[in-house]
């Protein structure tokens, strides 16, 4: 990692007088291994490096303006070519006093580790093994009549950040996942199900959860058939709450309020959610999947209260979107890699936990749907006008239990008044691949679309 | 007769596939066969090398400001070798021998019986040069970010309630090269170019979102045909014109489709569930069902990645084969799927052309390429006419599918009620849901005006890009997910 830092540095100190030059450096590993039918179907393995640089030419009086160029290769002469590169794109951009680079702001990066030697140090054998046992366990399941996939993947990342505005950082982190599709039904009838296991290396695997779900997921919609049209209460399973957090993210980035591009802007202050909702982000949380010391322009990462006891109090800022803003930066600088340029996002969003359990839920509800799976997560949602509407497999709950299957039904609202219609907030949090945790939700007064 | 509108050309790029030649080779003939060779040495059926220099820029103008021009490179490749029904996979952005030797090292790891010796001998080159006119590394950054202010004008002047324009360009090229132990050496050079415009309009009711986006197999010239204002204009009524929509039906109606308004149906439908690598592990709706009636008898539905210009057009597919044109279902009747090189080996047939990849760092599978359903004879005015109630889709979003149940969503970005056999109040965005096999029985009127539309597609976390395309049409039922009881 430190040679990424050095060559970061190296960068850096290449900038030319009037100009600021920021340089992100990142290395990754990964593997992944796909087992069907008892055979490795791929085994893939790969490292690879680049480097992303942003120039921003400071000598114009008038405001930044900034250029980007980025490199798969940390090749000296690539390198230079991307330099060169970034600094002729900066001439073209319109002037602009909001354009600036982070600065160091005092706040302590927390103490994080978030790489476990395990996935280096497990032999390549162990992760073939443990695709072809996830992929044994499932398909020689009775009611299962086909694996489509079972994979193993892990990957190491490795990221150094340096600017002349005086940021430096470096973080480094692994990662680990199982998961399993499970194919079930007899005749003309299929149903399908996921289940999937996520740690920071193999050791942390549960191949047996993993292929639980997948069997019990698939297996309850066996006899799906399409529900009466309803309005009624939606309960969500965890990892469809995540997805829906995800997207709730996007009305939330400080960059989409100062664009006019939330449905959240101008609200701070209001009651936008129903009582019981707290909604925070925390990046600082070891547990979260997408957890970080340092944000996409090397500041420290920290805890955002956004949504307080259903009030609205406040947005995730980069610099830039909180110069516009008039603020200063949450630390909520995302970047997708040495490839993109920072914007303002979301990492490790989740619910302040309620007391229930999801049977307890489904008690209280009594009557509804609950849903497993969603499809059209990103063609029916927009979390500009806030239209919900999304396609949905699951099953109905009556007399406060799960009862049968249905699918080809969706389910509709607004994300507005879905946060205002929240009824229970699970207290089962599980920290999910993506950035949000999930939990179970009970949503009121949402319409199903069938027959 | 597809052709219509938009002006496609329909000349197979392959026809040239032994003529012309581009610069330089990524690398050199007698590097890829001692490669080819040394990947095989633990033994395997079938060793290839996939190189690509991918050459990426852009820029964004959001707020009215050009907030970024951003350049990218990337180059590498990635040695695969096949035994049996394994794969093994290695990538490196280090295009030296010594790198090259390295991945296929790695790569030939799941080969553990011994191969001994092979002598790998190249076959004759056969390189496609690009088509564009006008290379977009040619042009000045100042004429690409001219574009960029023309639309954010032309947008902002369609209506006092616009509130906010972003718009963007791309373009890349991308110079590709296959080898294979088979004996293929083919080449590539493919440059595409995007221009799409978001808006934002605000009314009493909140704010809405039009977008719409131009995307071709092409250069530079890809500006001639089409102004960056009328994407504007389109990309900015969609967000006026819904202002004023409202909330969309729920339950099941007859849905018109417009023309071009998004093959993705198709796409999502039946597209994937055609695709060979979901047939041969029994995951589709569609295993088992050739020459079965799966579809209405006016669905004839084609992949063709020879359209030359679409915006899923490419003369040699990412495993070394031309493009093709193969017809998927014809009047109804399941004729074949899409293969790629592994899914055919299977089956003892040749791939279809249909095998692509993101980029050098991810391994081929079966991938659509431009998707569309042949034109039918009626008028188009006339479908909206003899529908008493339903829903007008002008414009779809984005679509997904489970191709083992067949159950698809597709969203709309531009929707009316139909009322009396006329188009009349605008609805608000909604996903529509369906079972694929269900709604292409469903189908009983196509029409003459037939388009095509980009778009991004998105398996198994990587994502090229497709064309898909149909004339209007009705299905007489499908379920859309709106709030209006």
């Amino acid at each position: 990692m430190n040679d990424l830092l050095r060559l970061a540095e190296e960068v850096v100190g290449r900038a030319e007088r009037g100009e600021d030059v920021e340089a992100y450096v990142a290395r990754g590993h990964d593997l992944e291994v796909r087992a069907y039918n008892g055979e490795v179907e791929s085994l893939a393995s790969a490292s690879s490096s680049g480097i992303g640089i942003r120039v921003l030419l400071t000598d114009g009086g008038s405001g930044g303006r900034l250029g980007f160029a980025w490199a798969g290769s940390l090749d000296g002469d690539v390198v230079a070519a991307t330099l060169a590169e970034a600094r002729d794109n900066a001439t073209f951009a319109t002037p602009d006093p909001d354009v600036v680079f982070a600065r160091p702001d005092g706040v302590a990066a927390a103490p994080l580790d978030l790489w476990d030697p395990g996935v280096a140090e497990t032999p390549t054998e162990r992760k073939v093994a443990m695709a072809l046992e996830l992929e044994h366990l499932v398909r020689t399941h009775p009611m299962v009549r086909q694996v489509d996939s079972a994979d193993y993947g892990d990957e190491r990342v490795e990221v150094a950040l340096a600017s002349t505005t005086g940021i430096r950082a470096t973080s480094r982190r692994t990662g680990s996942f199982i998961s399993v599709s499970a194919i079930v039904g007899e005749g003309a009838e299929t149903q399908t199900g996921t289940g999937f296991s996520v740690a920071r290396s193999p050791g942390g695997l549960d191949i047996d959860a993993a292929g639980a779900d997948a069997i019990l997921r698939s297996t309850r919609l066996l006899g799906a058939t399409k529900a009466a049209s309803a309005r009624t209460t939606v309960v969500f399973d965890p990892r469809v709450v995540s997805s829906l957090l995800g997207v709730i993210s996007s009305a939330l980035s400080g960059e989409a309020v100062v664009k006019g591009r939330s449905f959240f802007a101008g609200r701070l202050g209001e009651e936008v959610a129903a009582s019981t909702v707290t909604l925070i982000d925390d990046p600082t949380d070891p547990r979260a999947f997408a957890a970080t010391a340092f944000d996409g322009e090397g500041l420290a990462c920290r805890r955002n209260v956004l949504i307080e006891d259903g009030t609205l109090r406040g947005f995730l800022y980069d610099t830039v979107s909180a110069r516009r803003a008039g603020t200063v930066s949450t630390g909520s600088a995302v970047r997708g890699g040495f490839a993109g340029t920072p914007g303002a996002g979301c990492r490790a969003l989740t619910l302040r936990a309620g007391s229930l359990g999801q049977s307890e839920i489904l008690a209280q509800v009594g009557d509804g749907v609950y849903v497993q799976s969603v499809t059209g997560m990103h063609s029916g949602v927009n979390p500009v006008s806030g239209d919900f509407s999304v396609g949905i497999e699951g099953l109905m709950i009556r007399d406060g239990v799960l009862a049968e299957p249905v699918r080809e039904v969706t389910v509709a609202s607004t994300l507005q008044k879905m946060l205002q219609s929240v009824l229970h907030i699970g207290g089962d949090v599980e920290w999910l691949p993506g950035i949000a945790a999930g939990q179970t939700l009970a949503i009121g007064e949402m319409q199903l679309s069938g027959s | 007769m597809p052709g219509r509108g938009r002006g496609l050309g329909w000349i197979g790029r392959h026809d040239d596939y032994d003529t012309a030649v581009t610069d330089t080779a990524l690398i050199e003939p007698d590097v890829l066969e001692r490669v080819l060779s040394a990947a095989l040495v633990g033994g395997g059926d079938m060793a290839e090398v996939f190189a690509e220099d991918r050459q990426t820029s852009s820029a964004m103008l959001d707020n009215q400001k050009v907030e970024e021009l951003s350049s990218g490179r990337q180059r590498g490749a990635g040695v695969r070798v096949v035994i049996g029904d394994t794969t093994g996979y290695a990538h490196t952005a280090d295009l030296s021998e010594a790198g090259l030797l390295a991945a296929a090292e790695a790569a030939s790891a799941v080969a553990r019986q011994g191969g001994g010796t092979r002598i790998v001998a190249l076959g004759p080159r056969h390189a496609a040069a690009s088509t564009a006119a006008i290379l977009p590394s040619e042009v000045t950054k100042s004429a690409k970010l001219e574009l960029l202010s023309r639309a954010d004008d032309a947008a902002r002047s369609a209506g006092a309630a616009i509130t906010q324009v972003s718009v963007g360009y791309g373009d890349s090229r991308r110079r590709m090269l296959v080898a294979t132990s088979e004996g293929v050496l083919a080449e590539d050079d493919q440059v595409r170019t995007r221009f799409n415009v978001s808006c934002v309009a605000t009314g009493d009711a909140g704010m809405q979102t039009g977008y719409e986006t131009l995307a071709r197999t092409e250069g530079f010239e890809v500006f001639g045909a089409a102004t960056v204002e009328e994407i504007a204009r389109a990309a900015a009524g969609r967000a006026l014109t819904k202002l004023l929509a409202r909330p969309a039906p729920s339950g099941e109606v007859p849905v018109v489709l417009a023309g071009g308004s998004g093959g993705i149906l198709f796409h999502e439908a039946c597209g994937h569930g055609l695709e060979a690598d979901h047939i041969v592990k029994d995951a589709s709706v569609y295993a088992g069902q050739v020459g079965e009636l799966v579809a209405s008898p006016l669905v004839t539905l084609v992949d063709d990645g020879t359209v030359a210009g679409e915006w899923g057009n490419y003369a040699i597919d990412d495993e070394g084969r031309p493009a093709a044109r193969n017809v998927l279902i014809e009047n109804g009747v399941l004729t074949d799927y899409m293969w790629d090189y592994l899914r055919a080996r299977k089956e003892g047939r040749l791939s279809s052309g249909n095998g692509r990849r993101q980029s050098y760092q991810h391994l081929p599978m079966v991938r659509m390429t431009n998707t569309f359903l042949l034109a039918g004879d009626e008028d188009p005015d006339e479908v909206i006419a003899q529908t008493p109630r339903g829903v007008y889709v002008a414009k779809l979003g984005g679509g997904q599918v489970n191709t083992a149940t067949g159950d698809f969503v597709f969203g709309t970005s531009e929707a009316y009620l139909i009322e009396d056999g006329r188009i009349t109040e605008p609805l608000r965005d909604a996903n529509l849901i369906g079972n694929g096999p269900e709604v292409l029985r469903r189908i009983d009127v196509v029409a003459t005006d037939f388009a095509m539309m980009p778009g991004t597609c998105g398996k198994d976390g990587q994502s090229v890009p497709v064309g898909c395309g149909q004339a209007t049409l009705r299905i007489t039922g499908v379920t859309i997910g709106g709030t209006a009881a």
